[in-house]
């Protein structure tokens, strides 16, 4: 009796088989990137605000420090977000008719809040805390990028778990001396790695990866 | 084959459920609707005193003994509460009082009203206290620090915009010959 496959079919079988394991690697390949996408992970997004407030204008241009405005960072988890009677403190005077102003303004006088929108959103199941970092010369551009240079605030990281843990493995990559957390334009120096260390060092730095550090 | 496909579906959109991202809790700021302001984080109720809000020392608390501005300081003043302070001033003062209390800094370059300089007489004359009160309070035209610096921080302002005043108005005879080295040029008006 005849063959109903030709021979050539052997190969073509044993081949399909190696590709297959291909196509689901790839597919698996496919979706971790996926994961790791602007569009998934918001990073470099912009917010709409309700009222166009600009760190460039602020920050870059008057050279306010963020703690001005952001006044807990320091001593607490989070930074905070400046009450309305913090943009009153120049704005009562400065531009105290523009329309852009109204809804601060209309706060002040109501005692209502600015509902601010959310730029950087970790999931309710991690812990982070502002004053570890700050107090350790980790500076707010490391993980926000130049917000001297945002018109309107976007997340500049992808606040992934992998993010969070190539830091934590490797502080010395990263650590700033404490002078300069604050500078929105620092620019890490040549020999960063022989600084870093030297940092990580003086101030104590530990690596941090186990689970509880972050998930408690 | 179709009810296997249906639950591969179901279960691929199962991991796009966000319950353990977006927990029924209040982070800070998050709004709720129980209240009427909208607001998870609730003001004080009236007429309570939280721990560390008790004034005892009227001194540390108003810069008063008395009903007199007192010229004396609650806290030691030493060369940690002066870095302190320069670091404070230069974060809540020096956008409109200028690095050197001059009068002349950015927010006031932009059409805020422009403060008197610290090295006048008068301002030479007033007492700590005074200094401390204006942080406190405010005065005319300038808003109020109260809830931007905590007490401590304000009488480490206080003694750096002393020492500030002294240094203004010094000569270099006044440098202990060996520190005339040390002098820097005054930094740039932000
Ligand atoms: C004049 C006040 C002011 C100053 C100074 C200021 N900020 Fe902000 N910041 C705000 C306000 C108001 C918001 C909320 C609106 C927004 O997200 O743009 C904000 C939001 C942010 C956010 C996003 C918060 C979120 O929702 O995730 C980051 C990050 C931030 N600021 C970092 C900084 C850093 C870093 C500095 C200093 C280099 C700084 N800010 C200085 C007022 C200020
Ligand atoms: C190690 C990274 C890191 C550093 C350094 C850092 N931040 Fe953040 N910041 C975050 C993350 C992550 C969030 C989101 C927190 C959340 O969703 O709970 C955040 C949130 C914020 C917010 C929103 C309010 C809040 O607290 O959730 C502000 C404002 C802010 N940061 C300002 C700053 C400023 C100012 C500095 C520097 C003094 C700074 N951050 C340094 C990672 C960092
Ligand atoms: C330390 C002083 C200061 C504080 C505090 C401050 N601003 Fe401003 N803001 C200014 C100045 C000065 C300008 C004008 C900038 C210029 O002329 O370059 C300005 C400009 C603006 C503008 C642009 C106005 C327009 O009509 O184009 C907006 C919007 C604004 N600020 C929002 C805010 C908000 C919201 C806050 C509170 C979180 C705030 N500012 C806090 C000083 C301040
Ligand atoms: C650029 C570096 C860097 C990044 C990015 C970073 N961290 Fe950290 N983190 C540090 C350093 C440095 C410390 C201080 C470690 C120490 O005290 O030994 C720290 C400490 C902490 C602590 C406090 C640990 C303790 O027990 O005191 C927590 C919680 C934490 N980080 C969470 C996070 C989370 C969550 C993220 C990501 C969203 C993150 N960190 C991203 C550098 C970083
Ligand atoms: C430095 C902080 C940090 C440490 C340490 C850490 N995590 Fe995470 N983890 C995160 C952050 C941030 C996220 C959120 C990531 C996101 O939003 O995509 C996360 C998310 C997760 C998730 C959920 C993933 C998802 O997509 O829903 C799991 C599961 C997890 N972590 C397990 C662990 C385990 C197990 C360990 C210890 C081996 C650990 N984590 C240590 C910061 C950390
Ligand atoms: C938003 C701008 C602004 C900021 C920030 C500011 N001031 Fe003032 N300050 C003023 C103005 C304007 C006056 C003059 C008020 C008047 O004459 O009506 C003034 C007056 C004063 C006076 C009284 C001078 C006199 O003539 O008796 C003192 C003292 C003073 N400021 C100290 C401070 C200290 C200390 C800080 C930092 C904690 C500070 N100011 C921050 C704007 C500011």
């Amino acid at each position: 009796m005849a063959q109903t496959f030709h021979q050539s079919t052997n190969t073509l079988s044993k081949l399909s088989i190696f590709g297959a394991l291909f196509l689901v690697l790839g597919a698996l390949w496919v979706t971790v990137e996926v994961n790791r996408a602007p569009y998934v992970t918001q990073e470099g997004v912009t917010r709409e605000q309700p009222v166009p407030f600009s760190h460039q204008h602020h920050v870059g241009g008057l050279g306010i420090d963020c703690r001005y405005c952001h006044t807990s960072v320091e001593v607490s988890a989070t930074a905070g977000l400046p009450p309305t009677k913090t943009c009153m403190n120049c704005h009562s005077q400065i531009w105290s008719n523009s329309p852009t102003l109204e809804p601060v303004r209309a706060s002040f006088r109501n005692d209502t809040s600015i509902e601010w929108n959310k730029v950087n959103d970790l999931p309710d199941f991690v812990y982070f805390n502002h004053s570890a970092h700050v107090n350790h010369g980790v500076g707010c551009s490391t993980c926000h990028g130049r917000v001297d240079r945002m018109p309107l605030m976007a997340q500049a990281a992808s606040l992934q778990m992998e993010w969070c843990l190539e830091c934590h493995r490797h502080p010395e990559r990263y650590v700033r001396p404490q002078a300069a957390v604050f500078d929105a334009a620092y620019e890490p120096p040549a020999d960063q790695l022989v600084q870093g260390s030297r940092l990580v060092e003086d101030y104590g730095i530990h690596t941090r990866t186990s689970c509880s550090t972050c998930h408690r | 084959m179709r009810p296997l496909c249906v639950l591969c579906g179901m279960l691929v959109l199962v991991g796009c459920r966000q319950d353990m991202h977006d927990q029924p809790k209040f982070r800070p700021y998050r709004p709720t609707d129980f209240f009427g302001d909208g607001r998870s984080a609730r003001p004080q109720v009236a007429g309570t005193v939280a721990r560390g809000q008790l004034e005892e020392d009227t001194l540390l608390s108003s810069g008063k003994t008395g009903a007199a501005f007192a010229d004396a300081f609650p806290v030691e003043v030493d060369e940690k509460v002066l870095r302190r302070g320069g670091e404070r001033f230069r974060i809540y003062c020096s956008p409109c009082h200028g690095a050197l209390g001059r009068g002349d800094g950015m927010i006031v370059r932009r059409g805020y009203r422009q403060p008197s300089s610290f090295h006048v007489d008068r301002l030479r004359a007033q007492p700590a206290g005074y200094f401390f009160d204006v942080i406190s309070h405010g005065f005319g035209a300038m808003p109020d620090y109260a809830a931007q610096i905590p007490v401590k921080d304000r009488w480490a302002i206080v003694a750096y915009v002393r020492a500030l005043q002294l240094s203004q108005n010094a000569a270099m005879a006044d440098v202990p010959p060996d520190k005339r080295g040390e002098l820097e040029p005054a930094p740039e008006t932000p």
